[in-house]
């Protein structure tokens, strides 16, 4: 290596290292001592596998179902193509694949598999709201205590871990029997979407199915409409939305933290 | 009290372990955790390490910083292992010479460096920041390397002992990396240990290694998940009975074990810690 004394023999050392890192098929980068057994491709290549092993471990365990679902052999390929396409920005591994989902949209070899995309949102919405900022869920009753005219007016203020994810595919069913049950099932040719609701109310992160125009309810109120005409925007859309149902379930599940009159900001 | 316990032996926090170690509170010195994995915003992470940090000191060791990036350490990553120090008051923040980003990608691992005057001026910068956005001294910690470079200048006790002094900062001692490091470059542990500052060196870290053998040649990994072998056992009761007691934590971070087996191999060293630390007494 040439040693300069500005450090730049050693940032282009860093680079050709980078890349023949994450780059399998690149020959390993010169500057690295060769007149030592074991061969210097064998070294090198304690690096490249630590890397990428540690990476596509790290997928495996915030994506569970979809590696259960396509197989550990499968899955591991896969993210080495991933990782390859779209390695860690960041050292806080836990913020590491976002882009997962949308990667499987596109990946060819997985395409028999069209829902595999959306349970990776699932999985990845629990393991965010496994990180995400505390609150205190509020309880149902604090609903009832307000005077029968306030009940319109009232924002709900939705809890940092909740996330939404609507699907054409029964997500949650097919999460939920290979999250729990022993034999994987895929789902049938017939099954009707679902809407999955994903919360942490205080330390385990919880996974259920939303009534029909409940995610709407929940997009209304994350824009701080108000109760009421929240509750008519997915009236309008879901001829079946019903208030009553869908606020049981999102308080149960304590993806509400706050009730509060006035306005919006 | 709390002197003793900070020259005792200590365990790596694993989530596995955590309700348990709440319950039981086992007689283990301290904890240490890695800062990477307390870097979100709540949940679990931070409702366990809060009620362990309640009960034991605790030690924050950073794997993420890229202090040897020749094109600065990994962006914002300061700040966020402040936010950590400052919540959580350790009594130790250690990080490593090596570097893991390049061009803002975060390559998960420790990689290594060239050991010349060029790169012992860019870690030392690089330290010197760190300790003072952190308002305190950090421990720099020597280690594991599979391959070594052309055009090296100094052997990488003379790099710790120089960066040492530059910047002020202490060492952290990794036994186990000593004996991976010495047998993949045909060096002698014992030699190395001669030469290393122990002076500056202000906790030790013990774990367990793999031995990858093809060809009929073999490369150590740093594996931590496995017991310590003898051969790291034996330096270590070394360093500790000629170069004085040391904080010492046991590391077991892949294919973690119970916590019983974790519990034994931290009472080993502590009774390694207390022999040693008996016989310093006696002597004074």
């Amino acid at each position: 290596m040439p040693a300069q004394p500005d450090g730049s023999g050693l940032a282009d050392l860093q680079h050709r290292f980078a890349h023949a890192v994450l780059q399998a098929p690149l020959a390993v980068p010169d500057g690295i001592r060769h007149d030592v057994r074991p061969t210097r491709e064998r070294r090198f290549g304690v690096y490249r596998n630590n890397v990428k092993a540690s990476l596509a471990a790290a997928l495996a365990a915030r994506f569970p179902v979809v590696e259960r679902l396509v197989g550990d052999e499968f899955f591991t390929a896969m993210a080495l193509v991933f990782i390859e396409r779209h390695p860690p920005r960041s050292p806080v591994l836990a913020e590491y694949g976002t882009a997962f989902a949308n990667f499987l949209e596109g990946f060819d070899p997985a395409a028999d598999l069209p829902y595999l995309p959306d349970i990776a949102r699932l999985e990845w919405s629990r393991h965010v709201a496994f990180h995400s900022a505390d609150a205190s869920a509020a309880d149902i009753g604090r609903l009832a205590e307000l005077p029968p005219e306030a009940l319109g007016s009232v924002r709900l203020g939705l809890h940092p871990a909740m996330a939404v994810i609507a699907s054409p595919w029964p997500i949650v069913s097919v999460w939920t029997t290979n999250t729990h049950d022993a034999t994987p099932e895929a789902p049938a040719a017939d099954w009707t979407g679902e809407t999955a609701l994903v919360t942490r109310p205080h330390l385990d992160v919880l996974v259920q199915r939303l009534p029909p125009g409940a995610d709407l309810l929940v997009a209304e109120l994350a824009q701080g409409v108000a109760l009421s005409a929240a509750a008519e925007a997915a009236s309008r859309t879901h001829d079946s939305f019903d208030l009553a149902t869908a606020l049981a379930t999102l308080f149960g599940a304590g993806a509400i933290t706050t009730l509060s009159q006035g306005s919006s900001s | 009290m709390t002197a003793d316990r900070l020259l005792r032996a200590g365990a790596g926090l694993k989530p596995e372990h955590q309700r348990h170690i709440l319950e039981a509170r086992p007689d283990v010195g301290w904890f240490e955790v890695h800062a990477e994995n307390y870097m979100g915003a709540g949940g679990p992470p931070h409702h366990f390490l809060e009620r362990v940090r309640a009960l034991y000191p605790l030690s924050v060791h950073g794997v993420g910083l890229s202090i040897g990036s020749a094109n600065g350490m990994a962006p914002g990553h300061l700040g966020r292992l402040k936010s950590v120090v400052d919540r959580y008051q350790p009594f130790i923040v250690s990080e490593h010479l090596a570097w893991s980003t390049h061009e803002g990608t975060f390559l998960n691992d420790l990689l290594p460096l060239p050991y010349t005057e060029a790169t012992l001026s860019l870690v030392a910068r690089h330290v010197d920041e760190a300790q003072t956005v952190l308002g305190r001294t950090i421990l720099i910690e020597n280690p594991s390397t599979y391959l070594r470079f052309d055009g090296e200048e100094m052997p990488e006790t003379d790099f710790l002992r120089a960066l040492a002094r530059r910047s002020g900062c202490g060492l952290l001692l990794d036994v186990n990396n000593v004996v991976v490091s010495a047998a993949n470059h045909g060096f002698d542990p014992r030699a190395y240990l001669e030469c290393f500052p122990h002076e500056h060196v202000g906790e030790i870290h013990l774990a367990g290694h793999a031995v990858l053998e093809s060809d009929g040649d073999a490369l150590y990994v740093d594996t931590h998940d496995r017991t310590i072998s003898a051969e790291v056992w034996s330096l270590f009761r070394d360093v500790i009975a000629r170069r004085g007691v040391r904080p010492t934590l046991i590391e077991w971070d892949a294919d973690v074990p119970a916590w019983p087996d974790l519990e034994a191999e931290v009472q080993r060293a502590q009774s390694i810690l207390q022999t040693a630390g008996g016989l310093d007494a006696r002597a004074a």
